[in-house]
């Protein structure tokens, strides 16, 4: 029986080393959050958010990031918006007016799904060329463009999977009623509701948390952002440039900033988790 | 002719139209990025471009080596410490975990793919590299500040769990129950029956997965840049410091207008990224979706 | 330890016990998430003959089937109780070694699910499984079986050719023969030729015909002809209880119990 046993202690080594790999992955998440919280909750205060930078705010001084808060929102909003008035109108059109399973709704959806993989820095770097050849300088505008370029495949590629999930009798019950396309559409869009919020908040949790598209094209500033013609900070921005800096309050403070941003995120997701919950009990 | 048609056909025309915008992005990236790196490309061959080490822009010398270098360690280190993680984990998930267990990690995974890559880089810079320096360096009896291609391979490892494990465990849970039952009904162990049955037939959704994960790290900017180092260097060991393509363009876009053909080489940079990305998404994307058209 | 033809070894001497019947379920209750799927089953099934476990869908009869082989430990949130005795030891015992239990079992599923390998692996991964190296040794295996389904004269020239190839009747005789390659005492079949075009039927009926000269066959079908067919004993079972057990032409010619009467005339379905 020496064999049977040798196989079956394999069998625990093998679900020992299971388990582990699983618990280090899990733990990794935690790991993160923790450092950041714990990093970043003493630095924390309501000055830091409810203030913008104060004259020597980078040697150490007084003031707060509220112009890096209110430029990540403004900017993330303004994109995921703009997105979502070209993704939307995309999947739907799409789905319901190209012909189903065609080559070219397929090579579209591929199409879509590589641009999905494209990291921020090209389009960084593409939209930053531009605006040099346009002598556009950096700027909430250049960033919004970028960011929404970004995010655009995000938006079409969710809400077409969702799209997918309608049963088919849904839509032939609609169309048999003498709806148009466009009209059907709309029936089938109030269908998914939840997962279009679900889809845009997505796509505004990758707006926010992006570095590589506004570092070349939003550049940064200390005011609050009011026009769009003019630099803007950005939160993970804020982020990576007062964890470069030698001073350790400034220090403190990207930690504090990196809190805040975790907060964000987390808030995102939990709000996408309900939401997509909620999608699912839809369904049945 | 009725209104409600009119007003069909406008959307219909519309809709096709911002297809067609969103799409010319590609377009526009090939052809910007490819105009605007054929200054370096006539002025040297792309061979010396791809090959030569000595990045020095002041005397005109751009070898994209160490950068292409600094890519490729921080890749496969990531590669090695996530790709069993990976699969392990979602074998577990799906072969032995409970629903509620499953329930409780995947959403988690969602969590770790939302949060942005400069939290990654501070957890790193905060995290990693002290550990790497403090701990793991002066076992290997190197005294180094921890900013290396292992820290940055590190980071780079976290980042891509989530999108390995969300396919690999969604190709795992395709595989039908009846063909786990045939090796288990011969006698099979659990695991003699995923590592000769489930894992040989789910091969090809666990490749896609990682060649999609490589695409991913590939293009990794910010949390990667805060704990490399950035020295221009082809890395030899670990714990050197290495400067990937992305963190290249991200350092240096400031300061390029003011020297000849630097811009040039900063885009050529950028084409690089894009054109290999571009494939690799591609090629995990077209076996993804014709293992979708099997089931 | 694997054991081929014409060598025996202890663990094939000491459980032959040829009169008591190889499969004893005694006071078996399965729950489902809760639910009772099978109730209080007691049950010897006949050495060397063909018992057909009959119902209509949903009665239990696969869980039945499950149950014997310990597939149904696989599944979450299944609960059995009671026992089940293969050759007096009984597989739900706490130490009882699942692998070793599932070896003496061949399965037959409803639909051929040949493993993602060659013909020959398809064949030889039993035996590897359980020990056996020698390449002679696991080519005169794979040649036996094959042989005793028929399928050696089709398949000889391409044994290295994906199975997945072969045609669903050939894929399912490869099954067949890879349940055999692990020597085992019963062999369980779930509804297998449902998938099947009727010659390849034939042919997987007429095979379990002649094997059950040298096993205990138990199948759960659907089709009262094919109970007719093939089996020496039918197990009717309805609402997941035994309602009627004995020879063929008994339950099916002159059923005592009358929801058997009503389902062998087709009255339930």
């Amino acid at each position: 029986m020496s064999h049977v046993n040798r196989r079956l202690r394999k069998e625990k080594i093998a679900k020992i080393l299971m388990q582990l790999s699983g618990i280090s992955i899990t733990a990794s998440l935690f790991l993160i959050v923790g450092i950041i919280l714990y990093k970043g909750l003493p630095y924390l205060s309501w000055e830091m958010i409810s203030q913008t930078p104060q004259g020597g705010f980078y040697i150490g001084k007084s003031g707060g990031i509220l112009n890096a808060i209110l430029g990540s929102l403004y900017l993330a909003s303004i994109s995921t918006a703009l997105a979502s008035i070209i993704g939307i109108p995309i999947a739907i059109y799409l789905n319901m007016y190209v012909k189903n399973g065609s080559f070219f709704a397929r090579s579209v959806k591929l199409l879509f799904d590589v641009l999905f993989g494209i990291p921020s820095i090209v389009y960084g770097a593409i939209a930053f060329s531009i605006m040099i050849w346009l002598g556009i300088r950096a700027s909430l505008l250049g960033g919004v463009i970028t960011i929404t370029l970004l995010t655009i495949p995000i938006v079409v590629r969710t809400i077409d999977e969702l799209l997918k999930t309608i049963p088919v009798d849904l839509k032939n019950v609609t169309v048999s009623l003498g709806a148009t396309r466009w009209e059907t559409a709309k029936i089938l869009l109030r269908y998914i509701k939840p997962g279009i919020f679900t889809a845009l908040l997505l796509a505004f949790g990758r707006a926010i948390g992006d570095v590589a598209g506004v570092l070349l094209t939003t550049g940064f500033s200390d005011n609050l952002p009011k026009y769009i013609d003019e630099p803007a900070a950005t939160l993970p921005l804020a982020i990576f440039f007062q964890l470069s800096s030698p001073i350790p309050e400034v220090q403190g403070r990207a930690y504090a900033s990196a809190l805040v941003l975790t907060f964000i995120i987390l808030f995102i997701v939990i709000c996408t988790h309900i939401l997509a919950s909620k999608q699912k009990k839809h369904k049945i | 002719m009725n209104i409600r048609l009119i007003k069909d056909s406008i959307i219909q025309k519309v809709s096709a139209l911002l297809l067609l915008l969103a799409l010319s992005v590609v377009l526009l990236i090939v052809f910007g990025l490819g105009s605007k790196s054929l200054p370096l490309l006539q002025d040297q061959s792309i061979w010396d471009i791809l090959s030569q080490s000595v990045w020095s822009p002041l005397k005109g010398d751009f070898g994209f080596l160490p950068f292409i270098m600094g890519t490729v360690w921080v890749t496969l280190i990531s590669l090695c410490i996530a790709v069993p993680l990976c699969i392990l984990a979602s074998v577990y998930l799906v072969e032995y975990a409970s629903a509620r267990l499953r329930n409780f990690v995947l959403p988690l995974m969602n969590v770790l793919a939302a949060i942005p890559p400069v939290l990654y880089g501070v957890w790193g810079v905060l995290f990693v590299v002290p550990i790497v320096g403090g701990w793991v360096a002066p076992l290997f009896g190197l005294s180094v500040t921890g900013y290396s291609v292992f820290s940055g391979g590190i980071v780079l490892a976290v980042m891509i769990f989530p999108i390995m494990i969300s396919i690999m465990v969604e190709v795992l849970q395709t595989i039908p129950q009846d063909l786990k039952f045939a090796s288990l009904s011969l006698g099979a162990t659990k695991w003699e029956t995923i590592q000769k049955v489930i894992l040989k037939k789910a091969k090809p959704g666990i490749i896609a997965a990682i060649v999609l994960a490589i695409s991913r790290a590939f293009g990794e900017t910010i949390a990667v840049l805060m704990v490399c180092g950035n020295i221009p260097q082809v890395p030899k060991s670990l714990f050197d410091a290495g400067y990937p393509i992305p963190a290249l363009i991200a350092n240096n876009f400031g300061e390029m207008m003011s020297i000849p053909l630097y811009d040039s080489a900063l885009m050529f940079a950028a084409l690089l990224l894009f054109v290999i990305i571009f494939g690799f998404n591609l090629i995990s994307r077209l076996i993804l979706n014709r293992l979708e058209d099997k089931i | 330890m694997y054991t081929y033809p014409g060598i025996e070894t202890e663990e094939t001497q000491d459980i032959i016990l040829p009169a008591a019947p190889h499969i004893q379920i005694k006071d078996l209750n399965v729950h489902i998430e809760g639910k009772h799927i099978l109730k209080n089953i007691n049950l010897d099934i006949p050495n060397n003959s063909v018992t057909s476990i009959i119902g209509p869908s949903g009665c239990g009869k696969t869980t039945l089937l499950k149950t014997l082989n310990r597939l149904m430990d696989d599944s979450k949130n299944v609960a059995v109780s009671g026992s089940v005795l293969v050759n007096g030891e009984d597989i739900y015992a706490k130490d009882a070694e699942v692998t070793h239990i599932r070896k003496k079992m061949g399965l037959l599923s409803q639909r051929p699910f040949p493993l993602p390998m060659s013909i020959f692996d398809n064949i030889a991964y039993g035996p590897r499984i359980h020990g056996e190296r020698n390449k002679k040794v696991l080519a005169e295996i794979v040649e036996t079986q094959l042989k005793n389904v028929g399928l050696w004269d089709e398949v000889k020239d391409r044994l290295d050719s994906s199975a997945t190839g072969l045609s669903i009747g050939q894929q399912q005789r490869l099954c067949l023969a890879r349940g055999l390659a692990v020597q085992p005492e019963i062999i369980l079949g779930d509804e297998s030729t449902s998938a099947l075009d009727p010659i390849s039927t034939q042919t997987i009926e007429n095979l379990l015909i002649e094997l059950k000269k040298d096993y205990t066959i138990v199948l759960v079908t659907h089709i009262l002809r094919q109970a007719r067919r093939v089996s020496d004993y039918i197990l009717f079972v309805y609402n997941g209880e035994i309602v009627e057990f004995g020879k063929t032409e008994d339950v099916l010619l002159y059923p005592k119990n009358e929801i058997t009467q009503q389902y062998v005339k087709g009255f339930i379905s």
